[in-house]
């Protein structure tokens, strides 16, 4: 791990893994599970037993200004595994100038099941993250993404926070969606992108019995919608006024969406 | 043959009969919301279409213009498009951008494009091809997309709100720097490779398309 008086050069380089394997007896083993610096990957209990388990748990305050934290996680073909978090992930201001980093690195070998369930991001007042999430699936594989951001805290403006959302299943392309949100980023606040709302959020769905486009679109409200992609797989888009209200729609669609 | 202005003001043309005009690009869904008020929240609301839609279709089109292969294109813009109305709107416009432009400016590119995709590809693709088979560079098309963009909006805003047209275009016109930095990032976007183009896109588009979809009685067709 870094060393606190390097970090107003360089930030925090952190890097965890995770692979989720069959484990021959019906279950999931967990062969690799490595954290460092800012989280912990513990192994949790699920309540299925069929699937693993593992919980994102924060070890100290990150991402801040500077820092590049990388997580990969690989669910081998046949695998099953939920991954969640203990706590919502603040982004904070650095003593650099430099954007944070958070990439995220998801690969689903066939007929694997990935959760990946995290806390949300809150975007604190002055911090600057750049969010990158890729997702490759194998034909067969499935997938339940949740990735909710919350612009600032109670009572405070957002920092800035881009992030890109990439999934290929099979190969191809099935959704690439990038927001850019808070100072610098034009027009994030009004009518076309977010209209005063705080927490924007998103669900995905992946499932190849999904097929192509087989399910109508559905209204959750005013502000939330569930939509079929193009590909195997279905889209519940969100904003709220507040992350709670936010996870109360995403909830909801979870129920209908998958298993 | 390389052509030069007065080509893209043909192709720019509100009046150039590919079917734009029927449509609001989310602006009546948000007018019915109380998002679009006036002139001050027409000109925000275009400046967020512009930077997160605008973007992406801007960088479609210039791609589409610099020969990049118009089906991985198509397919890019499937992924960037969660919205299944907007996905359908897409296709229908691109349906009747590809029957102007191949009167207008015939061409195997165009040809080939709509023996591939007989129900239509994405517009700002067919919008691309069609720069392309007119002479005009991916800039020109990146322009054009761009001010399409907001110029649907902004038009359809006059007949939803009763909207001075003078300030309509004003608007328009007070967006023009924007226009060119859109237009300038997707051209150089427009360089790399498919899966590195913007992918900017707007909840609320999404949202509100869907809902917009499901309306019984509507103005506009999105």
């Amino acid at each position: 791990m870094t060393t606190a008086t390097a970090l107003p050069v360089t930030g925090v380089r952190a890097h965890a893994r995770i692979t989720a394997a069959p484990d021959g007896r019906g279950g999931t083993a967990l062969p690799l599970r490595s954290g460092e610096g800012p989280f912990a990957v513990r192994r949790t209990r699920s309540a299925d037993p069929s699937r693993a388990r593992v919980t994102l748990v924060g070890a100290m305050s990150a991402p801040l200004g500077g820092d590049r934290l990388a997580i990969e996680t690989r669910v081998r073909a046949g695998a099953a595994l939920r991954v969640d978090g203990s706590a919502a992930t603040l982004a904070l201001p650095g003593r650099t100038a430099d954007p944070a980093h958070w990439d995220v690195w998801l690969q689903v070998g066939e007929g694997g099941l990935l959760h990946w369930l995290p806390e949300p991001l809150i975007s604190v007042c002055g911090s600057e993250l750049r969010q990158r999430i890729r997702a490759e699936l194998a034909p067969g594989a499935r997938l339940v993404l949740r990735d909710e951001q919350v612009l600032g805290r109670a009572g405070e403006g957002p920092g800035r926070l881009t992030s890109r959302l990439t999934v290929r299943y099979a190969g191809r392309p099935l959704l690439d969606q990038q927001l850019d949100f808070g100072p610098g980023a034009p027009g994030w606040d009004d009518g076309a992108v977010l209209g005063g709302h705080r927490a924007v959020g998103q669900l995905l769905v992946v499932d190849p019995g999904l097929g192509d486009e087989p399910e109508q679109s559905r209204l959750l409200g005013e502000t939330a919608a569930v939509t079929p992609l193009a590909g195997p797989g279905v889209l519940v888009t969100a904003v709220a006024q507040d992350a709670l209200r936010l996870r109360r729609v995403l909830d909801e669609a979870l129920t209908f969406t998958s298993w | 043959m390389r052509a030069g202005a007065a080509t893209l003001l043909v192709l720019a043309d509100g009046r150039f009969p590919a079917g734009g005009h029927a449509h609001s690009s989310g602006a009546e869904a948000a007018v019915k919301a109380g998002r679009i008020r006036d002139a001050a929240s027409l000109h925000r609301f275009c400046a967020g279409r512009l930077h997160t839609a605008g973007l992406t279709a801007a960088a479609l089109a210039a791609a589409a213009a610099a020969g990049t292969d118009p089906l991985a294109l198509d397919e890019a813009a499937d992924a960037r498009t969660s919205s299944p109305a907007l996905r359908r709107t897409a296709r229908r416009l691109g349906r009747q951008m590809m029957r102007a432009a191949r009167a207008t400016w015939p061409g195997p590119g165009l040809d080939a494009l709509a023996a591939a995709r007989p129900k239509g590809a994405h517009q700002p693709v067919v919008l691309g091809l069609a720069a392309r088979s007119a002479g005009l560079t991916p800039l020109d098309a990146a322009h054009a997309a761009a001010y399409e963009n907001v110029s649907g909006p902004a038009t359809a805003v006059v007949r939803l709100l009763g909207l001075d047209p003078f300030d309509a275009t004003a608007v328009l016109a007070r967006l023009a720097p924007d226009m060119e930095e859109v237009a300038r990032r997707a051209e150089e976007a427009a360089r790399g490779p498919v899966e590195d183009l913007p992918a900017a896109s707007a909840p609320l588009l999404e949202i509100t398309a869907e809902q917009h979809a499901a309306w019984p009685v509507r103005l506009f067709a999105s």
